[in-house]
């Protein structure tokens, strides 16, 4: 089967600013990709690029099919978007911010209103839906902004950090909606700088550092590339430090690194469950008492760090720059008021 | 979030029906209602827009009217508020700038000119719309400047249809201008700045004109300036119209064929100023 969206070769510059420099992806109809990566490394110019936001200055792309760059308003009849920022006006209220939205896509106004109130149902709106969209709190703009993408059901979702700057709850309630769409058969492709929405919701992940796609495929294969598992282990006693330390090292597929204030050791193994209990049963012969062991499979944190050379947060410092020129003017400052930095360091 | 959902979430996308023309009309008409539900949720705007004018209207014909003498005259404010008013008009009408530049700029800022450009609707309608909107606007300012300026002394003399045509005069320039406030809105990088970015032009162009004081007191180089403005067009046509003319009108030529010079300058910002804002529009607003 075609892929539902397929991107071969993105590239834009803005000025100086490689922000796409070669981006190539597809992802097949009714999977969930999520892409990967901090602030700067080109999510937001690709998602642009492929809702026919932004024309790039080469490469190809079809959206269910259709090509983005000939046909960009078939591709708008088929595509729902919904970005980090929220898009609805807050001096409308709900009802008919959808309901303006339905018209927009070419519905009969009868059709719009009853679709805007379905939504707004679903929602969990309805109560709200007769207030200007002003008084509404974060999470409740972006659900309306999530439904507003809905309107007309698109077989292809487009969501640019759907839940950047949300609590958890609210956090929660989008990624239990967002699963629903996919169960239904809904095309997904997700941006996030959160490793563990990733995680959560995509089949498949593309990792984007500096408008490129550096890594590519499931969280576990992704996880499996960096090297596999390792054993961690704290005893009870400091003075059995040395001893577990050579207890563990027929098993050990690296050094040891051994953090004497919390006595805790971690080895590089291979061999999963197996190796576990074989190292449970080696340290009980030698006799030493252990508080806590687990095999540790390593973070999609972890794969950032090894793919990059740099963790995902320093790289967000140190390119915002870059990103910030991909958006509509005067966009930058209000990134900080959404509370994007506070989300950043609850998750990070 | 609740199980209803099944029914709702995925279905065949719903084709456009309308074509050319009348989708362009009818996706315009969807965001002019979008505006002027705006308007009426933040009536501090239009009220605001209201003051500026009958703050001029009363600040000139009381404070300055006395100073100023019109050709043909005696220094009289009862004659000044006369010749003054269809340069209030005229004035207030591209005044209109502003409310189109901060609008546009407000909606690219919060990320609402990015919903619609991913909306299958016209490429034009959310400049349309936004300009529609804003001429209702202009013409309730209008109405009610024309009744504060009646209850100063302001008076048509030379009937009803005639005035209006002044005020046809007076909207199509307004019009035509808020397309450069569209512009300006899409160029700039915040509300803020597209306010005064709206603005600031406006007053040497206002000025500069024969709205406020008669071109023949200028210096000789700017008056072919304050002629050829398209701006002194539309106030001396909209004056004659009035039947405000006091003595004979300014031999120039743009003065002596103004509503030709004002319909023309219109059309031109029109055409001009509406096809640079599609095509920013339609490219640059990433």
């Amino acid at each position: 089967m075609a892929p539902a969206i397929q991107a071969e070769n993105l590239v834009k510059t803005f000025g100086d600013v490689r922000a796409l420099d070669g981006v190539s992806l597809d992802v097949p109809e009714g999977t969930v990709l999520g892409l990967l990566g901090p602030n700067g490394a080109g999510k937001t110019t690709t998602v642009r690029v492929l809702t026919t936001l932004l024309q790039p200055d080469s490469g190809r792309a079809t959206v269910a099919g259709v090509d983005v760059l000939k046909h960009p308003n078939r591709v708008r009849s088929l595509i729902g978007l919904s970005g980090q920022y929220a898009a609805v006006d807050e001096y409308l209220t709900g009802r008919e911010n959808l309901q303006m939205v339905g018209e927009l896509y070419q519905m009969s106004s009868r059709d719009a209103k009853a679709r805007a109130l379905e939504l707004l149902e679903w929602f969990n709106l309805t109560e709200a839906m007769d207030r200007t969209a002003k008084t509404y709190s974060g999470g409740m703009r972006r659900r309306l902004d999530l439904a507003a993408a809905l309107v007309v059901r698109p077989p292809v979702m487009f969501l640019d950090e759907p839940t950047t700057g949300l609590d958890p709850r609210n956090r929660l309630a989008l990624w239990e909606v967002i699963e629903t769409l996919v169960e239904q058969g809904t095309t997904l492709l997700l941006t996030t700088q959160y490793l563990e929405e990733a995680d959560r919701l995509a089949h498949d992940i593309a990792v984007v550092d500096q408008g490129r796609v550096i890594a590519r495929g499931s969280a576990d294969r992704l996880k499996a590339q960096i090297g596999g598992e390792r054993v961690e282990v704290v005893v009870h006693r400091r003075d059995d430090l040395a001893e577990a330390v050579a207890a563990l090292a027929p098993y050990a597929k690296g050094d040891p690194a051994v953090e004497k204030n919390t006595r805790r050791i971690t080895v590089p193994v291979s061999g999963g469950a197996k190796v576990l209990a074989d190292v449970i049963r080696e340290l009980d012969a030698r006799s030493i008492e252990i508080d806590d062991i687990g095999l540790r499979r390593p973070t999609l944190d972890d794969v950032f760090l090894s793919l990059t050379g740099h963790a995902a947060e320093a790289a967000a410092e140190a390119e915002e720059t870059g990103e910030q020129q991909t958006r509509p003017a005067g966009r930058p400052g209000r990134g900080h008021q959404d509370g994007r930095g506070e989300g950043r360091g609850k998750d990070a | 979030m609740t199980t209803t959902a099944t029914e709702h979430a995925i279905g065949h996308a719903v084709p456009a029906q309308r074509h050319g023309i009348a989708a362009t009309l009818h996706d315009s008409w969807v965001v002019a209602k979008r505006n002027l539900r705006r308007m009426t949720r933040i009536p501090e705007i239009v009220v605001f827009g209201l003051m500026q004018p009958v703050m001029f209207v009363l600040l000139f014909s009381y404070v300055m009217g006395g100073a100023i003498q019109i050709p043909g005259t005696r220094a009289n404010s009862s004659t000044y508020t006369q010749f003054l008013m269809a340069g209030i008009f005229a004035q207030t009408v591209t005044f209109a700038v502003a409310g189109a530049s901060a609008g546009i700029a407000e909606d690219m800022t919060k990320g609402l000119v990015d919903r619609f450009r991913s909306l299958p609707m016209a490429r034009s309608a959310v400049l349309v719309g936004r300009t529609l909107a804003d001429l209702v606007q202009t013409a309730f300012t209008l109405l009610v400047l024309a009744v504060v300026a009646l209850l100063v002394g302001w008076r048509i003399h030379d009937g009803i249809l005639k005035a209006l045509g002044a005020f046809a005069l007076l909207l199509l320039l307004g019009y035509a201008f808020s397309w450069i406030g569209a512009l300006i809105g899409l160029s700039v990088r915040s509300p803020e700045a597209a306010t005064s970015a709206g603005l600031i032009w406006l007053f040497p162009l206002t000025f500069i004109s024969n709205a406020f004081v008669p071109v023949s007191s200028m210096p000789g180089w700017l008056q072919a300036l304050a002629y050829w403005n398209p701006f002194s067009a539309t106030v001396q046509a909209s004056r004659s119209l009035f039947g405000n003319q006091i003595g004979p009108v300014d031999p120039a030529w743009p003065m002596q064929h103004a509503a030709l010079v004002s319909v023309a300058w219109s059309l031109v910002i029109m055409a001009l100023f509406s096809w640079l804002a599609v095509r920013k529009y339609r490219s640059a607003a990433g």
